[in-house]
């Protein structure tokens, strides 16, 4: 069962080079400003302006 | 707001936009994410109480810790209903106590939930080690992490969804164990008499220390709760804050409850009591005693899917409050970043992963958990404060809550008084581990106080609509 350390192992570091890359990609095709835009408090306020949250958007999973 | 979250590349013409992390969770997320990174602690940790008091020690400490986090539920669904943005008690206490609270409490959160994901995969490592020594756990505990880090990377509502999925399956484990030992024909399979009468020359099972085992015994009973109050996390992602939160929350303390009782039950009229102390995987052994091997499957089972749940809602509890305070400066601005595709906060996830494995790398499970449990602890003894400021600012006509605490502030003192009463008891066993961690968050105050506070732009740190509080 040895070999099973290093199918393991590939696979463990398989998913962390996409998941640098993939950030990698985001980091040179978006934004700064955008990728930091969010603030705190704009669900509150929809609450409190129209008294029920709207519908969640498209995108992500 | 659906355009307001559509991202486009730079370069391309568009109208101002801001990125916001996803509104699509429901309190059956919220229960999966509290639940989920609890349960863990049913299948191990908590029979240590067995072993400091007795199997009455281990029924105390879990109905006491029960109150204590009864407490903490209360508190937690109340001004979490109100604050509904990520990083729950830091974003509480920002509001509430001021940036200096805010700033501990976010490092307590973050420091309790990365330690609890390193020693939920290093159980991954030495479960799958123990089926077979050529296997190596290191392995097993960076792809735990690993796959659990992309699984929040790529978004909230998967790795929730899946969290449930998990949790629920580890949580009906417990319960086909009682089925399968035959609980209705008490001598058949079960011992409860026998194991709880007192063997002639020998300890009494049922207290064997006395009171002072019992006190002793506190500590552990953490284990049974540590972590429902994480739900508040998700704040900002939930469809409905107000009134996800508070079902979630108190829907999955509810769960625990049982899940604790059945276990204390179950464990204790199949395994000795000193056996049952020394165990690291206490339900497993007790499906070792029935004697039915598929009974020993499905334990397993459960064990290495509460392990998971565990690690998996850790890392999205930690990097929901790295991120709040990246958002607002408390750490570099950066953290606060967004995925503009997922709308997952995926610079906090991506930095949080390795400290967690490196973690994880150490080994020293007993080590990790404890500073876990005392990060934890730190939390509950300033959630009374933040309770009874925030009535006392912020009082019942002044914001609308999702859920309103009962006998308030009879919670808040309680929870002083149980949280108290289980720092008096981890100074018996842990005092080094205490003092480390008290030295270690006051040094990090002084750093933000000294140094990083004036980064801080104060201007944009208190966005939410809240009236004024009373008296200012």
């Amino acid at each position: 069962m040895e070999w099973l350390n290093y199918v393991v192992w590939a696979i463990g570091i398989l998913i962390l080079v996409w998941l640098v890359i993939d950030a990698f990609r985001i980091e040179t095709t978006y934004d700064h400003d955008l990728l930091v835009s969010s603030v705190e408090g704009e669900i509150e306020k929809e609450i409190l302006d129209h008294g029920h949250p709207t519908t969640p958007p498209e995108g992500g999973n | 707001m659906a355009t307001e979250q559509v991202a486009v590349p730079s370069g391309a013409a568009a109208a101002p936009q801001r990125l916001s992390l996803l509104r699509v969770l429901g309190p059956m997320h919220v229960w999966a994410l509290g639940v989920g990174i609890v349960l863990v602690g049913e299948f191990m940790g908590w029979n240590f109480t067995v072993a400091k008091g007795g199997v009455f020690g281990g029924l105390v400490a879990c109905w006491f810790s029960g109150i204590l986090y009864s407490c903490v539920a209360m508190i937690d669904s109340e001004v979490s209903s109100t604050v509904a943005s990520a990083g729950g008690q830091y974003a509480q206490a920002k509001h509430i106590l001021g940036p200096l609270a805010a700033f501990n409490i976010a490092l307590f959160i973050i420091f309790e939930y990365c330690m609890l994901a390193a020693g939920d995969s290093l159980v991954v490592g030495a479960i799958v080690n123990s089926l077979d020594a050529t296997l190596s756990p290191t392995p097993f505990v960076v792809l735990a992490i690993a796959f659990l880090a992309w699984l929040n990377y790529r978004g909230v509502h998967t790795t929730l969804t899946f969290n449930f999925i998990i949790t629920a399956i580890a949580f009906i484990t417990i319960f086909v164990l009682i089925v399968g030992a035959e609980f209705w024909n008490p001598g058949a399979i079960t011992q409860t008499k026998e194991l709880f009468a007192q063997p002639p020359g020998s300890a009494d099972p049922k207290m064997p220390y006395g009171w002072l085992g019992i006190l002793a015994a506190l500590q552990f009973g953490i284990w049974y709760y540590l972590g429902i109050e994480g739900t508040c996390q998700t704040a900002e992602e939930c469809r409905s804050a107000p009134r996800a939160l508070p079902v979630g929350t108190m829907s999955g303390l509810i769960t625990l409850l049982v899940a604790a009782t059945m276990t204390w039950y179950i464990c204790t009229s199949l395994v000795n009591w000193i056996t049952l102390g020394e165990s690291v995987y206490p339900l497993y052994d007790a499906a070792v005693n029935t004697g039915k091997n598929w009974l020993k499957v499905v334990l397993w089972i459960g064990t290495v899917l509460s392990c998971l749940a565990s690690a998996n809602g850790c890392i999205n509890d930690a990097s929901r409050a790295w991120f709040a305070m990246g958002r607002d400066q408390f750490i570099p601005r950066w953290f606060g970043g967004v995925h503009p595709r997922y709308k997952t906060p995926y610079r906090a996830i991506l930095f949080l992963v390795p400290i967690m494995i490196a973690f994880g790398y150490t080994g020293l499970l007993d080590q990790v958990i404890t500073f876990s449990i005392i990060s934890g602890c730190l939390i509950y003894f300033i959630m009374p404060l933040n309770m009874i400021r925030f009535r006392r600012l912020y009082p019942m006509d002044s914001i609308k809550r999702g859920y309103v605490s009962p006998f308030h502030p009879l919670p808040s003192y309680v929870l002083w008084l149980f949280v108290g009463l289980t720092f008096l008891a981890m100074y018996f066993g842990y005092w080094r581990n205490l003092v480390a961690a008290l030295v270690f968050y006051g040094l990090c105050s002084i750093w933000f106080v000294l140094h990083r506070f004036k980064y801080v732009d104060r201007a944009k740190l208190y966005t939410m609509p809240w009236p004024r509080p009373r008296g200012y």
